[in-house]
């Protein structure tokens, strides 16, 4: 804290700036302000804005890192403008200059303001972002177990700043990919048992070609977002729950591709690559190459499966045959495998609600009103769906 | 140093010469490999999606076993995937003596205990931190003199960083560029370095998929690298075996050879191209890059 006292010291800010109105193409603007080392890059802008130049154009509200409205790159890193000091910026910065641009996955209105409406909003309106209420609607409130509504904190701490959208790499090459952000919200329904539309909600993100499966697991979103929300987990677990709970098979391949390796590691210890393909497009068993699907695959994987057999990447045995662990050992890992998948609940351990051990001083970071301690840490997962 | 070593997967299955050529470099640099042959897949983030108990018991397992190896430094992957998967395990493992305890209960039948303090390293973090930059160079009898190499980390060895342990003083995200630095090679950044390779869908969103491999090797072509390192086999497959096929999504011509991290290592250390099995890749770096007394990339 000690940070606070210091004197104003010079910073150097270059920001991105464009107006695609004027018909100029972008261009990089430097500033020079003057403020403490712990203010944030908000003000700095706010400052350069005030004294020398107020046509930039930087969008934001509460300055506190609640409202959502300045997300920004700062050093090509997503943030909030607010959220970021001055200094730690600097420090992060190649060579000493605090760059700052507009988020990316989104076009640019003006300077660092993007369309959030054309692509943020419009993905979270995608997902139906209310409750639909169970019936009969009770006389009083909902009561519900205090667990599954610390369960969807996490997702409810998102403030719609759009940083995960900004980082999304499978956007980056599949914009109509539903995305992190509105994903994480989906969570925030299907987790909760109030809801009345689980299955349905969750038969719809999995079908979708660019829904639960199109993301790419690249742990772009879980490092963007300010408030630790976790997109990408929250979307494992949606696709958790719509395989291993719903039962949903859907056309994306997610569900076979996830049996497929589960079931190749339970029954030889590592994975058999050959295998896992025609069986991630036509089904869960050695006949799955058989399936049409599986077939074109296949086919079309021709050249490719010549060339790695041309190079010796791949041989003929191995395609056929799968390598294994020592049968003892096999034999272990299988009974791992019954142990766990017979129990009646997953356990999931959520970090993020139960802290860490060594932490336990650290109060546990609850969003609603729900009160986050005194359960089990180690609490079984919630369920879907009761349907 | 000896080392609990587990190549995982793919180094035995579709990329043999990464586990190859791993073999090959360990000897160079004092590295004895005890191999993890009982231990089974990390389950690449798969499992976990599937059933994370189940996922953290089986590499709980696996960490059990590495710490049953007598003398064992710490345990070491060549993988970047089985990285991210044992660490994301790691984590919760070693966050929650309760949860801990419960996984080992299932680790109990087998008489096996995993307890925390395993350090885990892939071979990149362990050649600049065990190793040492000056060491390493120390070793180089070939060096990669003007060889422009493009680093590819990928994503499951750079995030999540707190997760990882990177920050300021382990600056782990930027080794690759150290390492092909203290070989003699000189560094091409370029926009996909760290992005995703687009592997973990392939089977869901084959387009999608290639094309972004495909758009981070055509950065790489445009910042002239002539050759790419990464440090994960599964990015191998698709910035390698599929290339090919991304050339056609992106509709251009890329011709970029890949190097797993121990060939281009054991290039500097002056083992032979096809010892380091350079000759079984489908973008063969044999025809771009000329290996006499440095390696030098192809003028052309």
């Amino acid at each position: 804290m000690a940070e606070t006292h210091k004197p104003p010291e010079q910073f150097t800010l270059r920001l991105r700036r464009y107006d695609p109105e004027s018909g100029e193409a972008p261009y990089w603007d430097e500033h020079t302000i003057e403020l403490e080392p712990h203010r944030s890059v908000l003000e700095g802008i706010l400052q350069a804005k005030a004294a020398s130049d107020g046509s930039i154009g930087i969008r934001c509200s509460c300055r506190a890192a609640i409202c959502g409205s300045c997300g920004v790159r700062i050093n090509g890193e997503p943030g909030l403008a607010c959220h970021t000091h001055l200094d730690h910026a600097r420090a992060a910065s190649p060579d000493g200059v605090i760059e700052v641009e507009p988020m990316g996955n989104m076009p640019v209105i003006k300077d660092l303001i993007v369309d959030m409406d054309a692509v943020h909003w419009k993905k979270v309106q995608r997902v139906t972002p209310w409750l639909i209420a169970k019936q009969p609607v009770p006389e009083r409130e909902y009561l519900v177990p205090k667990e599954s509504m610390v369960d969807i904190t996490q997702s409810m701490a998102c403030i719609q700043c759009g940083a995960c959208v900004s980082d999304c790499l499978a956007m980056e090459v599949d914009p109509g990919f539903i995305g992190p952000a509105a994903l994480a919200k989906a969570y925030r329904f299907v987790g909760d048992p109030r809801d009345d539309q689980q299955d349905i909600r969750l038969k719809d993100l999995a079908e979708d070609p660019q829904g639960i499966f199109d993301c790419t697991h690249c742990f772009k979103c879980v490092e963007a977002c300010p408030k630790g929300v976790n997109p990408m987990g929250q979307i494992m677990r949606l696709r958790r729950i719509a395989i291993d709970d719903q039962k949903i098979v859907d056309q994306n391949n997610g569900e076979r591709h996830e049996a497929a390796f589960a079931s190749l590691i339970e029954n030889n210890g590592i994975l058999w690559e050959a295998e896992l393909i025609p069986r991630s497009y036509g089904g869960n068993s050695w006949f799955g190459k058989f399936a049409p699907a599986a077939g074109k695959e296949l086919v079309s994987s021709i050249p490719t499966a010549i060339r790695g057999l041309l190079r010796g990447k791949m041989t003929i045995p191995k395609i056929l045959k799968p390598h294994k662990i020592p049968s003892q050992d096999l034999k272990a890992v299988q009974s791992i495998y019954e142990r766990i998948e017979s129990r009646p609940e997953r356990y999931e351990l959520n970090l993020y609600i139960t802290g860490y051990d060594e932490q336990d001083e650290t109060p546990v970071p609850v969003v609603a009103t729900a009160s986050g301690g005194g359960e089990s840490s180690v609490a079984p997962e919630t369920e879907g769906s009761a349907s | 140093m000896k080392v609990a070593y587990w190549p995982g997967c793919v180094s035995r299955g579709f990329t043999p010469e990464l586990h190859g050529s791993m073999a090959k470099v360990a000897p160079l640099l004092d590295i004895e490999l005890v191999e993890l042959d009982r231990a089974c897949c990390t389950g690449a983030g798969v499992i976990a999606e599937h059933n994370q108990e189940l996922a953290d018991t089986l590499n709980a397992r696996t960490f059990a076993l590495a710490q049953q190896v007598d003398g064992a430094e710490l345990m070491m992957n060549i993988c970047s995937t089985c990285q991210g998967a044992q660490s994301e395990c790691q984590e919760r493992l070693d966050a929650n003596a309760e949860y801990r305890g419960h996984v080992n209960e299932t680790l109990a039948a087998e008489g096996l205990t995993y307890e925390t303090g395993l350090t885990n390293k892939n071979f990149l973090w362990l050649l600049v931190e065990e190793i040492g930059l000056d060491a390493l160079r120390a070793r180089v009898k070939r060096p990669l003199t003007n060889l422009k190499v493009g680093p590819f980390y990928g994503c499951y060895i750079v995030r999540p960083r707190d997760r990882l342990g990177i920050d300021a003083e382990r600056p782990r995200d930027h080794y690759l560029h150290q390492v092909i630095d203290a070989l003699g090679g000189t560094v091409i950044e370029y926009a996909g370095m760290r992005k995703c390779c687009g592997f973990p869908i392939i089977t869901m969103n084959k387009e999608a998929s290639l094309k972004q491999a495909g758009r981070h090797l055509g950065d790489a072509v445009d910042a002239e690298a002539d050759c790419l390192v990464t440090p994960c086999p599964l990015c191998h497959l698709n910035l390698d075996l599929q290339q090919p096929i991304a050339e056609k999504v992106v509709g251009r011509s890329l011709d970029m050879p890949i190097l797993h991290l121990p060939q281009l290592v054991g290039l500097a250390l002056g083992l032979d191209p096809k010892e380091l099995g350079l000759n079984r890749h489908v973008v063969r770096p044999t025809s771009v890059i000329d290996w006499s007394t440095s390696v030098v990339g192809a003028a052309a």
